[in-house]
This record gives C-alpha cells, sequence and structure tokens, in this order.
C-alpha cells in the first residue's frame, strides 16, 4: 500500500516548526507503525534528507518510550495499543495520515516527533515511592495483602508513562499518570504511613506542569493500558483528606 | 600485554559460609566517610537503579546515567515471566542449596559456583525487599504471595506480577532511585550516554559521556564506576532486545582494558513470533508459559501448503514429544530452539516465510474449554493478534525462535569488579552467574541481587583503601584526551559521506553472526564470518551516511558508534564460538553432538571461563582462561528425555 504522511519537523524547542508531506511506498499489512517509519527514514537518509527523530525502544508496548498523535489520536486508532503495537493493516491504500508528536505544554517539543516528559519524573521524585531501604524489609509474607487490593493496586501500577492520557486531554492534565501511581501505592498496606503526605505533594507537584481535570474522559480512552477515570476519583478524595490529615501531623503550619 | 591475571578472589571455606565471611572480612567505610567518595553508576536497568539507590541509601554521592529520557524506560522493563527466589514458601521441598544447583545444572556447569551459591542466597531477601517497596505480586485470597513454576523447575519459586513482572520490579528500583534524588544523594543525568571509560594509571576514575539531546561531550570523575549496562542480544540485529540496546559500555570498557568472556554463550528464546518480512525491526516474545498449554508440530510433508486445520492428525509431528518424551513440550530452551531450528532447515517451517512452527492450543481448548483457556493465556493472545492478525484460539499460534539474553559478558571478580580496578560491572553487563545458559525467570533475579545487595557491600570495601584520596579532575589530561578521542570519533563518522544508513549495516552484520553464530555453530561457518564480517565493516567505514551535525538530537549519530561496536563484538563471539571445541547450553557447535543429537560438553578440556583480551583494532584478542572448580556440583550430562 501507499501512503501520504504528513510529519510535523521541528529542528529545536524554540522552532516554530511545520509539516512536510512523504510518500510511504511499499507498506505492507505486517509492518507496525514505527516499521514504516523507520523505512521512510531510510530513503530520507539515501535521498541526504535529514531523517525523522522520533522516539521508541522495546517496540513491545511496555516500556513507554514512543507515543505519536496519528490523525489526530494519541497512538492512533486500535484501542489498547501503544504506537509501536499499531500495524499498517489498520490503514488503507491512497491514506494520507497525519502525525505529530504530543502536544501538551508540560510536554515541550525536543525535535520533530520528540517530547520532553521529565515532567512525570519530577511527580514521581516528589513522592511516588514507598521508603523502605534497602536490607531493612521484614520476610516478605508478613505483610497480607488480600487478593482484590493487590489486583486493584496491580491495575494501577501497570501505567507505562508515555503520556498519551496528556496529549489526549484538552486541557494538558497529568491526572491519570499521577492518579494511577497514587492508587497503586496508596492501596496496599505498605504504601498507608505516607499516604497522605505523598500525595498532597505529588498532586501539587503535579499542578506546577500539567493544567486541570474537568473531567473529559479522553484519558482512559486513549491509555494504551485502559487505566480507568476512577483512579482519579480516589486521587480527588485522598487529596481532600490530605488537607485535613497532614494539617494535624504537621501541627497546623499552614 | 599478557600480564593479565585472572584472580577470582572466591573467599575460602564452605560454600554456605563464605558470603557471610566475606561480608565479615571487608573493610567498612564509616556513615562520616561515606559521603567523601564519588559513586559512578551507568544504566538504570535493575541493577543500576538498585545500586545507585542502594548506595546513596549508605549515604555515598552517586551520579547515575541514563541514554533514556528517564530511568524507568530501560529494558528490565520488558521482562514477562517473573523472579526466582528459593523462599519454600510452598512446602514443596525447595532452599537455597537447591536454587543454586538447579542453576549451575541450568547453566550446564560453566558457572563459578561461589557467585551462584550467593544468588540463590540473596533471592529470599530480594523478595523482601520489593514487597516492602510496594511492587504488586500475585497474592492467592489468604494474602499471602504466590508462586508458579517456570522454565522447567521442579518446584515452585516463580514469584511474578502478572505478565509484567519486569516492569513492576524496574519501577520498584526506579521510585527507590527517584526517592534519593529528590533527598540529593543521587544526581541523575537522563539522555547522557557513556562513550569512554577513563583510566589513571591503571585504575578507572571516571567516564566520558555525551549528551543526546545538546550533543555535549563531559567527563565524570568518580572513586568507583559501576557499569550497569545490559547484554549485547542485538548483535544479532533482530532479538528481543529492545531498539537501543547495545554493547557500548560494556565494549568501551573492553577496548580500555576490562575483559571479555564467554562472548559466544547467547540465550535463544523458543517462544517469539517469527519476523514477517525484510523490514522487521526487532522480535517479540511469548511467555514461555504458553508452552504449558500448547502443542508444537510442523507437517510431516516437506512443503505441506495446506492451512493447518486441514492437515489431519496423522501428517502432523510433534517432533518435541516424538524426540522428549518425558519433557514433550516443556524442553528446555536451548533444546526447543534448536528443534525447531532443525524441522524450518528440513523445509517443514510454516507460515508465508516457512519460518515458524506451530504452537497449537486446540487440544487444550477441547479438554479445558475456551473460557479456561482464554483465561490463562488471553493477554498473550490478544498481543498476538495485534501483531499478526490471527486468533490463537482459532488458528494455531506461529513461533521461531530469537536472541533473547546473553549469558556473556565482562568478566568480573566475585566482588563484581572487572580487570580494570574501580570498575564494576552488574547484572547482564557481567559474565558471571548463568554459565552457558539461564533459566527463565533469573534474569531478574541476578540484576536485583547484584544491584541490592551484592555491589554496595563490594565497593565498599574497594573505597575504603582510597580513603583521603579525591577524585581525579576532570581537568586532568587523561579526561581532556578522552573527550578529545570522543569528539575526533563523532567528526569522523559525520565526515564518512557514504550512500547506507547505520541501520543498514546492522541488519547486515546481524545477518552474518545470526547465520554463523545463532543456535548452531560449525567451524567452517565460523571462519567464514570472521573473514567476512571484517570485509563487511571496512565497507561501513568506509559507506556510511550520517547526517546532521554533532550538536542537537542526531540518532543516526548515536547508532553509528553502537553498530561500530557490534563489528567488534560479533568477530568477538564467533572467535570465542570457534575457540570453543565443544557444545554446552546456549553454545552448540555441530562438530560436538552425541548420537542423538544432544549438546556434548568437553569439560576435560573446557571447563574454564574463557576471557578476552582486547590488543587494539586489528588484532585478534588474546584468550585468558579461569578454570572452573566444581567443589559442590558434579557435573553431568543434562538428560531431558
Amino acid at each position: 500500500m501507499q501512503l501520504t504522511l504528513k510529519v510535523w519537523r521541528q529542528d529545536s524547542p524554540t522552532d516554530a516548526g511545520h509539516f512536510e508531506t512523504y510518500q510511504a511506498t511499499d507498506v505492507k499489512d505486517e509492518m507496525s507503525f514505527l516499521e514504516m517509519l523507520d523505512a521512510v527514514n531510510e530513503n530520507l537518509i539515501e535521498a541526504g534528507r535529514e531523517p525523522i527523530v522520533f522516539d521508541s525502544d522495546c517496540r513491545e508496548g511496555i516500556c513507554g518510550t514512543c507515543g505519536l498523535m496519528i490523525n489526530g489520536q494519541a497512538h492512533g486508532p486500535q484501542k489498547g495499543t501503544t504506537t509501536c503495537q499499531l500495524h499498517m493493516r489498520k490503514f488503507h491504500d491512497g491514506e494520507t495520515v497525519t502525525i505529530e508528536p504530543w502536544r501538551a505544554a508540560a510536554f515541550p517539543v525536543v525535535k520533530d516527533l520528540m517530547v520532553d516528559r521529565s515532567a512525570f519524573d519530577a511527580i514521581v521524585q516528589a513522592g511516588g515511592f514507598i521508603t523502605a531501604d534497602t536490607g531493612a524489609a521484614r520476610d516478605a509474607n508478613e505483610i497480607l495483602i488480600p487478593k482484590p487490593a493487590a489486583d486493584a493496586a496491580m491495575d494501577a501500577a501497570g501505567c507505562i508513562g508515555c503520556g498519551a492520557c496528556v496529549a489526549a486531554c484538552p486541557n494538558g492534565a497529568g491526572q491519570l499518570f499521577t492518579s494511577a501511581k497514587l492508587a497503586h501505592l496508596n492501596l496496599l498496606p505498605q504504601g498507608q504511613s505516607e499516604r497522605y503526605k505523598r500525595t498532597e505533594d505529588m498532586v501539587e507537584t503535579m499542578e506546577l506542569f500539567f493544567g486541570s481535570c474537568t473531567n473529559y474522559g479522553e484519558c482512559q480512552e486513549a491509555c494504551p493500558k485502559e487505566i480507568p477515570i476512577d483512579f482519579i476519583a480516589m486521587m480527588n478524595r485522598d487529596f481532600l483528606k490530605s488537607k485535613l490529615a497532614n494539617r494535624k501531623l504537621s501541627g497546623q503550619k499552614h | 600485554m599478557s600480564n593479565v591475571v585472572l584472580d577470582s578472589k572466591v573467599p575460602e571455606g564452605p560454600i554456605q559460609d563464605r558470603w557471610d565471611n566475606h561480608k565479615f572480612n571487608m573493610k567498612l567505610v564509616n556513615p562520616a566517610n561515606k559521603r567523601k567518595f564519588t559513586v559512578l553508576v551507568v544504566g538504570t536497568g535493575l541493577a543500576g537503579a538498585a545500586a545507585a539507590a542502594t548506595l546513596a541509601e549508605l549515604g555515598y554521592q552517586v551520579k547515575c546515567f541514563t541514554f533514556h529520557d528517564s530511568p524507568r524506560r530501560a529494558h528490565s522493563i520488558a521482562a514477562q515471566g517473573g523472579i526466582n527466589a528459593a523462599k519454600n514458601y510452598k512446602n514443596d521441598g525447595d532452599s537455597v542449596y537447591r536454587l543454586f544447583y538447579d542453576t549451575v545444572k541450568g547453566g550446564d556447569f560453566r558457572a563459578r559456583e561461589s557467585n551462584v551459591y550467593r544468588l540463590a542466597q540473596v533471592s529470599v531477601n530480594i523478595i523482601d525487599q520489593c514487597v516492602a517497596q510496594g511492587v504488586p505480586f500475585a497474592r492467592e485470597y489468604g494474602g499471602l504471595l504466590d508462586n508458579r513454576s517456570f522454565g522447567g523447575a521442579q518446584v515452585s519459586r516463580t514469584f511474578y506480577a502478572r505478565g509484567q513482572t519486569g516492569q513492576q520490579l524496574l519501577l520498584g528500583a526506579y521510585q527507590a532511585l527517584m526517592q534519593q534524588v529528590s533527598l540529593g544523594r543521587v544526581e541523575l543525568h537522563t539522555k547522557t550516554e557513556l562513550l569512554d571509560v577513563v583510566k589513571k594509571d591503571g585504575v578507572a576514575v571516571g567516564i566520558v559521556t555525551r549528551n543526546v539531546t545538546t550533543g555535549e561531550v563531559q567527563s565524570w570523575s568518580g572513586h568507583a564506576t559501576l557499569l550497569c549496562t545490559g547484554g549485547y542480544g542485538n548483535a544479532f540485529y533482530l532479538s528481543t532486545n529492545a531498539m537501543n540496546s547495545n554493547v557500548t559500555a560494556a565494549w568501551r570498557a573492553h577496548k580500555k582494558g576490562a575483559l571479555f568472556a564467554n562472548a559466544c554463550y547467547t540465550q535463544i528464546h523458543p517462544t517469539c513470533i517469527p519476523a514477517s518480512d525484510e523490514s522487521q525491526s526487532k522480535l517479540t516474545l511469548m511467555s514461555e508459559s504458553l508452552r504449558n498449554d500448547g502443542r508444537i508440530w510442523v507437517p510431516k510433508k516437506f512443503d505441506d501448503n495446506r492451512p493447518a486445520d486441514q492437515i489431519p492428525e496423522e501428517d502432523r509431528d510433534y517432533y518435541l514429544e516424538r524426540k522428549y518424551p518425558s519433557y514433550g513440550n516443556l524442553a528446555p530452551r536451548d533444546i526447543a530452539s534448536r528443534a525447531a531450528k532443525v524441522v524450518c532447515d528440513e523445509g517443514r517451517g510454516v507460515g508465508p516465510l516457512k519460518n515458524g512452527v506451530y504452537l497449537d492450543f486446540s487440544e487444550s481448548i477441547s479438554r479445558l474449554g475456551e473460557t479456561t483457556v482464554f483465561e490463562r493465556y488471553g493477554n498473550l493472545f490478544d498481543m498476538y493478534e495485534r501483531i499478526t492478525d490471527e486468533n490463537p484460539m482459532k488458528v494455531p499460534m506461529r513461533i521461531y525462535p530469537a536472541s533473547h539474553y546473553t549469558m556473556g559478558g565482562l568478566w568480573v571478580d566475585y566482588n563484581l569488579m572487572t580487570t580494570v580496578p574501580g570498575l564494576y560491572a552488574l547484572g547482564e553487563a557481567n559474565f558471571s552467574d548463568h554459565g552457558a545458559n539461564r533459566l527463565g525467570a533469573s534474569a531478574l533475579m541476578q540484576g536485583l541481587a547484584d544491584g541490592y545487595f551484592v555491589a554496595p557491600y563490594t565497593v565498599g570495601d574497594y573505597l575504603a583503601g582510597l580513603l583521603g584520596q579525591g577524585v581525579v579532575p576532570t581537568s586532568d589530561p587523561v579526561f581532556v584526551e578522552a573527550e578529545q578521542a570522543v569528539r575526533d570519533e563523532t567528526r569522523r563518522w559525520l565526515s564518512v559521506g557514504g550512500t547506507k544508513s547505520p541501520e543498514y549495516y546492522h541488519r547486515e552484520l546481524g545477518k552474518l553472526v545470526w547465520d554463523y553464530c545463532g543456535m548452531a555453530r560449525d567451524k567452517n561457518g565460523l571462519e567464514k564470518a570472521l573473514s567476512e564480517i571484517p570485509a563487511l565493516r571496512e565497507e561501513f567505514q568506509k559507506n556510511v551516511r550520517v547526517l546532521g551535525s554533532a550538536e542537537g538530537v542526531n540518532q543516526s549519530l548515536e547508532k553509528v558508534g553502537r553498530v561500530a561496536d557490534f563489528f567488534d563484538l560479533g568477530e568477538l563471539m564467533c572467535r570465542d564460538a570457534l575457540m570453543r571445541e565443544e557444545s554446552c547450553g546456549g553454545h552448540f557447535r555441530v562438530e560436538h553432538q552425541t548420537d542423538d543429537g544432544e549438546a556434548q560438553r568437553n569439560d576435560e578440556e573446557f571447563s574454564f571461563v574463557g576471557a578476552w583480551e582486547w590488543n587494539g583494532d586489528g588484532t585478534a584478542q588474546t584468550l585468558h582462561k579461569e578454570q572452573l572448580v566444581f567443589e559442590n556440583v558434579k557435573p553431568t550430562q543434562r538428560s531431558y528425555k
């Protein structure tokens, strides 16, 4: 099949950027979307033109490195699927495909289709952990965790940090990502002692970078791991509680 | 310069006591002095993130480097199956000694006993540590941890988090690391790739990196440097490794004097999705657990083009069940992989390119029902369908072996130190614990053992001897020269002005390495590879095209240096395979097999670690041998009949 690609090219974070049009020829159904771009890049190099910069690594849908807006949809048309796992059989001959980077204020474009998602690391750094220095742990089976709690924590922990939720959100909000990490840790017994401090610190750090949630629900539609927005409700409740709990703990410092 | 002495520094005494005695005998650094030491940790996978976090908790100044945009992207994240630990929670007869025994045997008696024993010992601490961090392992209804048996083990010792165990363990280590970053004890440098290791007076004093966003070349000095940079499976081009996984850090260390051991020990995983065409960029693994309920077969006839459902039972060859009646479809990875290659080479492969074998669930579906089978493997079936557009509930899966893990790596002693003082290698980057073949669910165990529980002790022992010494300043000529060499190298690649992309040459190299040094090797093929690889390298150096500049993002520039190192490594893999005139684990020399086609070891002559010393570009490496001593597990012929 043959496709016309409209690809966003941007030299640097400060460059204005523009679309360029390329022809992708000999595209086969079995190719992944990124393999199709690989082939376009090899042709560009042979023609002496700079290849399109895009991020990818594991190409099995788990590392969270890849992510493109494909015809305006984060990770493209297939539900529950990362860009690297999207295959060309989902497109048809002669189609024009528009490819853009994640569009969000918190994710500045580095070059072409590559963005900077370090804001996510800042949120985790603010509290996305359970303090447990190496060596101090007690026997693993001394902590009983009911299966439903462990399963729910795992549902949330499956987040790959790709940023599709932010890219899909009209507000560029980071709620789904933040709430997934909070739910993972806040649902477990090990996570209780830092629960409210963690929640307050992570949410407030999130708000330094990201827009606000107004319940569009686009994030859960775009999420390649199909993480539900229920976790956002849980985060909001814990955040409210944290405002009371943390005041008490800190001796009314605010 | 063959003054290298391979001293494994294995402690004396009964094997059960060695690690404890060693820990007691090691020098300590008092808490107030720890902050005077700087440790560089390169790589943020399981080994790197765990080591960086733990060293920082202890009080050392840690600088941590990854070429990814976040530590969480490291390829440890893709491990599916699980992590072994000798907890014996199932009361089924497991013990530290049994895990040790299984690992030595599984490695086909080519691993160092003392290291393996320590690995089995600390395996139990790893699970405790990970649970404390909040890793959501699978649970039973009573709230206790669930276990399963994995990779042919006769006990249930594998802990798992759905099919995403690597992801959850890595996120645990990453979160511990980010906490240390927040406390100011770890200085994290993302998008920063190691391009050289710097030595002064024979000792590792730091590294040179290139920032892959800005192109800035920079030096970093430390009292010790830990390479936690993964394996080299991408030498085959097509593998289950991530696109960016590479050997560069280990290789540049090798070129600076660190010996590289057992390069030919590579693991081929039997259940991957076959390549569909030339444009394929990587292969995807399907969890080995599928072999529990799937039956593997090919048509009996050559070039049988009928669809699977039109091939009657009598025309099917369930070759694993035929050849290995007792283990059947659960035969170990190396054996199952070679058997698939044999039938495909005979012309009995299936699929459009005749490059796969069937993994058929129809019998399980009729025995257990669709619901049960889908409950067990649904997520894998969905993944398979996304890639192939075929539903394994209706049509048998097609699978073929692919490069998955590399047991070889930088030679390290018992302290995980390479032959360069002050330079350590952890996790898949070293050679130490898996011998010639790694058992399922043991890679995660080793990465975390090295990072959480081994290196933090042994590095301290080394640092204690450096008390009072500052780091070598990055203005020192050794750094200035190394930086200049990196810049010159970059400029050279940009000025070749050839016609083909680095990707093209990687693919061509991969075909050579796979054809001659893949699942089966022989003398003629390896000798052929040793003449063809240098010829291709010469073409690569003259005809590769790297566009753009040294400043800013340039993915071709990142790639070209990695491909150059894969050329050198591919050559060493072949040289190592040619030297090793025996078959063992993942290394199968067709000249050395039993009458019924099994690997035949030669313990008399080859019970050693083959560690190679770099002698400069264009000169063959020198072989050094570390004899392996088996005091506890007696080497036997593995049999899975």
